[in-house]
This record gives structure tokens, C-alpha cells and sequence, in this order.
């Protein structure tokens, strides 16, 4: 804080700041306690069967008891990457697009009716575009190859869902390009393209990447769409069109009737989920502190 | 630099928060206070276990409130094997489970308050009219594969199977002999609703649920039939006369001694008092 220059700028300020204090804490507090209950209730599995049993298990048997059961993670895991990759490999480019037309292409007036029909896509309950993804889009897909409840179904629903993130955000970097810089452009005599390419897009780079890394936190989080349409079979798949089960959906189906070791296993299950999103957080932190550009 | 998107409404969020945490705390605390009252001098009977007996148990508990003034009834869903849990451990005095308790279970009693069917569905556009008990194993294991095959159209068998834990889904196994890890699915389900939207969805569907909620969904208009089983229709006749081969009894189940207030309710629940509700969800209400 500034040195105030007397004692009656400082003290209305010191609530404030204390409570702003006491809040951030509790924000960051809840974040450690959420670990620690997860880490809790994943002791058991983590002490009796060791982390090595979730990447060598051949299958998902929990509930098979004793020496039958199976409690390979792996297919999940590959479940869950594949289809948030998925989506943001759709939604990445399309709301990059959508950004540059709304600011730099289109007439106003259209951006403004873009980008609130993009807030009411992003308001959409994700029971409602499961609920579209079932009724709707696996039937079309069901007609190109069957079942339809697959990988396609999910990374298409998910796409849906992350899209206003990626576009809103990106749209918001790109306004926060300094007008001097582009100015400087103009009186280069640079064409729009030109300016794009070599102005706006690598000084807004890390606000285009931060669009994507939210993203991507909000595909890997998604349940209830990816439970609704994906199939939830357990396997890792070898095509789009195979049905898959995401970590997050196999918590939701399981974790009602799970008792004990299973109970225990999936929570092991977000706890890698979680390692998933720090893994990606941090890998999204490092890009953006590396130099270069700006 | 870094360009990091401002997102406006933190700033308003946050400060809207600071006026709304003490109000939220104190309204919490005088409600935990006021329940913690009333709780003295109330009955508080509390219910979990199977999703299949849980909106039946939840039809009784309203009736029995309404003749019992001072008695609170709370129902909880997560399965049956969550219903066993809870009523060993103490967690709820009653579990609610939809299937014949197991010998290992032998230490608990069990009060029978409806049978319930499990049915075979497909989409009300499939040709197919019935399936033999050794052609659904097949289909269930991935030897048949389409529909062709058992005297339907020439397309691919989606195979609607039932998640881990699931009753409906170790009735089902037992029933057919079968393992569950040689099951082959296209699609594994949640909850019987699930199940019903994913085969009214998918005209190539074939999937399992309780007779109770698929007849309810069906009289509803919900584009689904559901076949019979080794000739025999799944109606509610057949499952009380016991002519039907995949039915299950729902049970309220208690560790001894029964705690106070339990007897009444098991007794209560049981009657045929209750004989219209359930009948209304579709279950046969049990022999007297």
C-alpha cells in the first residue's frame, strides 16, 4: 500500500482491506480443504491397492468384490482428455473466429447481437444441451455410424458448452489491444490482415490463451451432457464414433451405490481429475510467462 | 505482456458477497437453531437406499405424516447397497432395498411393501415382438449383434446396459446367468429414467428397467414397448400372480431392535392401506 499522506485516507481503507483479506483466505482455504477431504477419502483405495493397480488394471470391476475386482483408471482418464482435447481443438479456432469478425470485421451492431446471443448459449443449463444431445444429435450421428452415444456425441456437446468461453474471452483480449498499437498499424498503411497477423493477435496472445485454458477447465469439469450422451462405456476408444466414459461421468453414475473400496476408488478418480486441471493451469501459467511476444 | 481478459463482474460479485456472507450466516444459524428445536420434540424418521422403492417410500412417508402429526419421515436415493449400508451403520434407521436380502445379510429384517418386475424395452418402432431368453444372453454378450438376426431390421443392436451397483442391474446378471464383465454395451445407463430416454431416443435400442416406471412411461406416450419374457407378458397380473421370471420384492430394511417409531411405520407401510399408492407407481402391493 501507499504511504498515505494522513490518517483519514488510512482508515476507512483498513476494513476493507481486512475483509478483503479474510475473504481471499476463506476462497483459498476451501480450495485446500476440498483437496484434503478428496485425499481423504481416497486414502483407503491409495493405501490398500497401491497407484500402480489403477494404471495396470485391465478393466473396471469395483464392485466385483475381493480378488475379482478390477479398478483400472486408465480408459477414463483417456476418456476425459480426449473428449475436453476434442472440444477445445473445435472451440478454440471457431471462437477465435468469432472474436476477430465481431471486432474487427463486422459491422457493430451485429457484434453486439453476436455476442449476446453467445452469453445466452453460455447461460444454457448443461442438463438441457445433454438433454439436446440425446434427442438430437446422437440420432443424426446414430444414422452416419451406430450407436451414436459416443466420443463424437460428447466432444460435439462439450464444443457447444465451452464455445461462449472461448469466444467472449477472445473477443475481450482482442478489444484490449492498446488503439495506439493499432493506429501505429494504420499509419504503417498496413492492410486489416496484415494488422491481425502481426498486431493484434501477438499482443493479445495471452488473453487468447487464457479463453482456451478456462475452456478447457470448464470441458474437463462437464458432467451431466457427457453423462447423457457419450455412452459410458468403459474402454479406450478407437474411433470417434465408440462410446467412452469420462472420469466425471463415472463418478456421478458410481459414486451413489458405492460402498467402502470402490466408494474410495472413485474418489481417486477426481483426484486425478484435479491433478488433470493443475497439470493444464500450469502448463497454461508457463506458456504465458514465457517471453517473446508482447 | 500479458493481456488477461478483466472479467468485469468480480469486482461487483465480490463486493455484492461481502454484504451477503454475514446475512447467509446469520440466517443459517437461526434456522440450525429453530430445526434444532423442533427436532426435540419431533419423531424424525429417516430413509436411503434404492432409487426404485425410493419414490414409493417417499408417497407412504407423505400419507403417514398427514395421519401422524409430530413425525417427520426423510427419504433419501443412492441404491440398494446404500440402503444396507446405512441401516447397519445407523446412518438412516431404515434402508430402502429393491431386491431379496442375501444370506450375509441375514442379520437384518426385512418388511416387504411392494414386487416390482423388470422389463425388457425397445424403441415402439422396433418390429421385434419378443426375444428368447438365450437370444437376449446372446445379445448381451455380443454374439448377436443385429436386430436382423432375431427377426428385425437390418441395423446394429444398441445395447443399454445398467452401471455398476445398480439392483436392477445384479437382478438382471443372476437372472440370465450372466458375468459382468463378459457383457458387451453400447451404451451403460444410470437411472431407470435414463434408461427409458436413451431407448425412446434410439430406435435400435434394447435395454432393461423396472416394469414400474417403464408401464408409467409408456401409458404416458413415451415411444418404448416393453416385450415379454420367456412368453410371458410383464404386466402387473403376471408379477402378482408370480407367473413373471424377473421380479423382485422392495423392502424396508431394519438392524434390530428396531429403533422408536420404526415398528408403527414398517406395520403402516406395509397394510393395505397403502395398497393405492402402489399401485399408482406401478408396483404389486404384497401378498397379506
Amino acid at each position: 500500500m501507499l504511504k498515505p499522506s494522513s490518517s483519514f485516507h488510512r482508515h476507512p481503507d483498513r476494513p476493507l482491506l481486512w475483509t478483503l483479506r479474510l475473504l481471499s483466505a476463506v476462497a483459498a482455504l476451501i480450495v485446500a480443504l476440498i483437496l484434503l477431504f478428496v485425499l481423504r477419502e481416497a486414502w483407503p483405495a491409495l493405501h490398500q491397492l497401491g497407484p500402480l493397480r489403477f494404471l495396470h488394471d485391465p478393466g473396471w470391476h469395483p464392485a466385483a468384490g475381493g480378488a475379482d475386482a478390477q479398478y483400472g483408471l486408465l480408459p477414463m482418464l483417456a476418456g476425459t482428455l480426449l473428449s475436453s482435447g476434442g472440444a477445445v481443438l473445435l472451440a478454440a479456432p471457431l471462437g477465435l473466429g468469432s472474436a476477430l469478425f465481431a471486432t474487427s470485421y463486422g459491422p457493430p451492431r451485429l457484434g453486439g447481437l453476436h455476442r449476446q446471443l453467445l452469453q445466452v448459449l453460455g447461460g444454457i443449463p448443461s442438463v438441457v444441451v445433454g438433454f439436446w444431445g440425446l434427442v438430437v444429435l446422437t440420432p443424426l450421428i446414430r444414422q452416419w455410424h451406430p450407436p451414436g452415444q459416443s466420443l463424437l456425441a460428447g466432444i460435439l456437446c462439450l464444443t457447444v458448452m465451452i464455445l461462449p468461453t472461448t469466444a467472449l474471452l477472445s473477443e475481450q483480449a482482442v478489444r484490449e489491444v492498446p488503439a495506439e498499437s493499432l493506429q501505429a498499424a494504420a499509419a504503417l498503411g498496413l492492410s486489416r490482415r496484415a494488422t491481425l497477423e502481426g498486431v493484434v493477435l501477438p499482443v493479445a496472445r495471452g488473453g487468447l490463451l487464457s479463453a482456451v485454458i478456462l475452456a478447457s477447465g470448464r470441458a474437463l469439469g462437464e458432467t451431466m451432457a457427457v453423462l447423457m450422451v457419450a455412452g459410458n462405456v468403459i474402454q479406450v476408444p478407437a474411433a470417434v464414433f465408440d462410446p467412452v466414459r469420462t472420469l466425471t461421468a463415472n463418478i456421478a453414475l458410481e459414486l451413489g451405490y458405492a460402498l467402502d473400496l470402490h466408494r474410495a476408488v472413485l474418489f481417486v478418480g477426481g483426484l486425478v481429475l484435479m491433478g488433470v486441471v493443475a497439470v493444464v493451469m500450469a502448463l497454461a501459467a508457463s506458456l504465458q510467462r514465457s517471453p517473446g511476444h508482447g | 505482456m500479458a493481456l488477461h481478459p478483466k472479467p468485469v463482474p468480480a469486482h461487483g460479485a465480490r463486493r455484492r458477497r461481502r454484504s451477503v456472507i454475514p446475512w447467509t450466516v446469520a440466517g443459517l444459524a437461526v434456522m440450525s437453531a429453530l430445526g434444532g428445536c423442533g427436532r426435540t420434540s419431533d419423531l424424525k424418521l429417516s430413509l436411503s437406499g434404492s432409487s426404485t422403492v425410493a419414490p414409493l417410500a417417499a408417497e407412504i412417508a407423505k400419507r403417514y405424516e398427514a395421519s401422524h402429526p409430530g413425525t417427520r419421515v426423510d427419504v433419501q436415493t443412492g441404491g440398494s447397497s446404500r440402503g444396507i449400508a446405512d441401516a447397519r451403520t445407523g446412518t438412516a434407521q431404515i434402508g430402502l432395498v429393491s431386491r431379496a436380502l442375501k444370506p450375509e445379510e441375514a442379520n437384518l429384517q426385512a418388511t416387504t411393501i411392494a414386487i416390482d418386475g423388470i422389463a425388457l424395452i425397445v424403441n415402439a418402432a422396433n418390429p421385434v415382438r419378443s426375444l428368447s431368453d438365450g437370444q437376449i444372453r446372446s445379445i448381451y454378450t455380443g454374439s448377436l449383434t443385429n436386430w436382423r438376426q432375431v427377426g428385425g431390421a437390418d441395423a446394429a443392436i444398441t445395447v443399454v446396459t445398467k452401471a455398476e451397483g445398480r439392483s436392477t442391474l445384479e437382478l438382471f446378471l443372476e437372472h440370465f446367468r450372466l458375468d459382468n464383465r463378459r457383457i458387451r454395451a453400447s451404451v451403460v445407463i444410470g437411472d431407470n429414467q435414463q434408461g427409458i430416454l436413451t431407448v425412446a431416443a434410439d430406435p435400435h435400442a434394447l435395454g432393461y428397467v423396472s416394469i414400474g416406471t417403464a408401464s408409467q412411461e409408456a401409458d404416458a406416450g413415451t415411444a418404448i414397448r416393453l416385450l415379454p419374457l420367456a412368453g410371458i407378458a410383464p404386466s402387473l397380473e403376471n408379477v402378482r400372480s408370480g407367473r413373471y421370471p424377473l421380479s423382485r420384492p422392495l423392502n424396508l430394511v431394519i438392524q434390530p431392535p428396531a429403533a422408536a417409531g420404526v415398528p408403527p411405520f414398517l406395520a403402516y407401510a406395509s397394510s393395505s392401506e397403502v395398497n393405492d399408492l402402489v399401485e399408482a407407481q406401478f408396483f404389486v402391493p404384497p401378498a397379506p
